[in-house]
């Protein structure tokens, strides 16, 4: 038995032998030829996937770049810039006034770079007949006010209510934009992610929550506000109510011709229009 | 092909015996050089798992001291207003929360611990040996499922089985987060119940037949007063995987901060600490009130979870003692 497993170990060692010249050639290729950049990005789950896709496209076009995506929270993409540990913090609302002088006091000049619009579409049961709702009526439900669909002319059923986390870019949208930052009733219930905020209301006769456009497909159903539908043109201008813009935030303006710069810029290409409509959000421009 | 195996098996044998008894200065050094520095790495490695937990405790307090120091801590034990981001009027009252855990822990251990226990009794002292090698291995599997994945069963089947069937306006609640949660807690309480009874022994059990007991008198008045400190260990383990739980809670208690009123009404949603932390940590401006407040939470956690251990730990050790005095 020794002897077998000394034999094992030393085939073990010349294998290992041969590998290190092999691993070691296939890493250092790319690298004796420019140095692989690195292009680290974090923050908002809203803009994460905008980030990922553009990042796909990214790889493909300049090989040299190795491109992280972190989606953790807005607040945490901004904290990282701050830091000094991501070269772009994606984020779904614009940076606060504590976390710029923050950033001011490390020597961080955050610039803002809105790639994208975002709607917050409010959304319900198919089968609920309540079509069109105000931005007042709205308030009420979430503040406890309004318990019934009979109130809104609907069925006799209990309004179940749904909110997204309080850490999510989408909640706090609606906080400012809908709630006009008042307290919601105690008994909302929290989900914490579009797609379980989607597949609650689909399951929930009685429910109600809010997504983003891209969430929004045949089995909920999205409701007017203030007469509004929730569409690329009412969103992308501005008319619907709650709407907001998406950004990317950079240490100073990307010197220009940087991957960087490229990056943050590539919403404005067909591509990257392209690819923000495919992700369910707006893109800005508008030609 | 059989004749060299035997050969080569042979020669290996010769060779352990071929070892000299005396070993020279160099080898004894070697041997006693490396028993020290194994001895040293095995040292090193205990120690920083207890450095871990020190750390832990150490981070948590330190960054859990603002807010503790602050005048909102009386607020945190008493108010149930939940509103810990809101700009101008953050109120930070985790009366709610800490109900809301209380209420998934209890239901959880309502239901965990009668089947845990029934089934741990039926391992040990009713099933075939057989059979016990083949279930035990598959409830211990059950520990093992990612709990991401209950989590996803809470809301995606459960909670709309719960609508439909129960007729209740939602499914993600106390009940729901309570079921998923003592069928985590299970396989915990019936792997040490279970080795609790066993090592009740045989000769007891004997004692009690020679006597004229039957099964059930046996089990009932000697076997499970027997193993009362192990079970008991069991139960505040199986506790302890309930209320430190997350991500089932997250998605499957609904994560409403409230008490539910009537009290008893388990069909409404409720949000644990755990929960809380898990949901709000990442938006939180770094050195807010809001974040040291949600590490105080974490603080009051650990406080619990650290209480419930030591208690399991003292119960485990009279097992263990009970079991060491009947040798």
């Amino acid at each position: 038995m020794k002897k077998h497993w000394q034999k094992v170990v030393q085939l073990v060692m010349v294998a290992g032998l041969c590998m290190v010249p092999c691993g070691a050639g296939a890493g250092e290729k790319p690298a004796a030829k420019e140095k692989k950049a690195k292009l680290q990005i974090e923050g908002s789950t809203t803009v994460g996937p905008i980030a990922d896709a553009f990042a796909e496209v990214f790889g493909k076009k300049y090989k040299s770049v190795s491109i992280t995506v972190k989606k953790t929270g807005s607040g945490d993409g901004a904290a990282a810039l701050i830091d000094g540990r991501c070269d772009i913090a994606t984020m779904s609302r614009f940076m606060k006034a504590k976390e710029f002088k923050k950033a001011v006091e490390k020597g961080i000049m955050p610039v803002a770079h809105a790639v994208a619009m975002d709607g917050v579409c409010v959304i319900v049961h198919p089968s609920n007949p309540v079509k069109a709702l105000t931005c007042e009526q709205i308030r009420k439900i979430y503040k406890g006010e309004i318990k019934n669909w009979k109130q809104l002319g609907g069925a006799n059923k209990k309004i179940v209510v749904i909110s997204r986390d309080t850490s999510s870019g989408t909640y706090e949208t609606f906080h400012k934009l809908l709630m006009k930052k008042q307290k919601v009733s105690k008994g909302v219930e929290y989900v914490n992610s579009n797609p379980q905020a989607h597949a609650r209301v689909k399951t929930t006769t009685g429910a109600i929550a809010y997504v983003g456009l891209g969430f929004v497909d045949k089995s909920v159903k999205a409701l007017k506000i203030d007469g509004v539908m929730p569409t690329r043109k009412t969103i992308a201008t501005g008319k619907y109510p709650i709407s907001r813009p998406l950004f990317m935030f950079t240490n100073g303006y990307p010197k220009l011709g940087s991957t960087v710069h490229a990056f943050v810029t590539f919403h404005l290409t067909e591509r990257g229009q392209e690819v923000i409509e495919a992700k369910g959000f707006v893109p800005v421009t508008n030609y | 092909m059989p004749n060299t195996t035997r050969q080569t098996s042979d020669a290996s044998v010769t060779g352990e015996f071929d070892r000299p008894l005396l070993l020279t200065p160099g080898q004894d050094l070697t041997g006693y050089l490396t028993a020290t520095v194994g001895k040293a790495m095995l040292l090193a490695v205990t120690c920083a798992s207890v450095l871990a937990v020190i750390l832990i405790f150490v981070f948590i307090t330190r960054e859990a001291w603002p807010f503790l120091t602050s005048g909102s801590v009386g607020e945190l034990l008493s108010s149930s207003n939940w509103f810990p981001a809101h700009e101008s009027a953050a109120e930070f009252g985790a009366l709610a929360l800490l109900a809301g855990s209380l209420y998934v822990t209890a239901g959880a251990l309502i239901i965990a611990v009668p089947v845990g226990l029934l089934a741990a009794v039926f391992l040990s002292d009713i099933v075939p040996f057989r059979l016990r090698q083949i279930i035990k291995p598959v409830i211990e599997l059950l520990a093992a499922i990612p709990s991401v994945a209950y989590g996803f069963f809470a809301y995606l089947v459960l909670a709309p089985w719960m609508q439909k069937n129960l007729g209740l306006p939602t499914g993600v609640n106390a009940l729901n987060a309570s079921l998923i949660l003592a069928i985590m807690a299970v396989p915990t309480i019936i792997s040490i119940a279970e080795d609790a009874l066993t090592s009740a022994g045989r000769e007891l059990r004997e004692g009690s037949y020679a006597l004229g007991a039957t099964r059930a008198e046996t089990l009932i008045k000697v076997v499970i007063p027997a193993a009362h400190s192990g079970i008991i260990a069991a139960v505040i383990l199986g506790m302890m995987r309930a209320i430190g739980e997350t991500m089932v809670v997250w998605m499957a208690s609904g994560n409403a901060a409230q008490v539910p009123s009537p009290w008893w009404d388990l069909g409404q949603s409720v949000r644990t600490m755990t929960a809380t932390i898990a949901g709000e940590m990442g938006e939180t401006v770094r050195g807010s009130q809001h974040y040291h407040c949600l590490f105080a939470l974490g603080f009051v956690l650990l406080v619990i979870t650290f209480t419930l251990n030591l208690i399991g730990e003292y119960f485990l050790s009279r097992a263990r003692r009970a079991r060491g005095g009947g040798k």
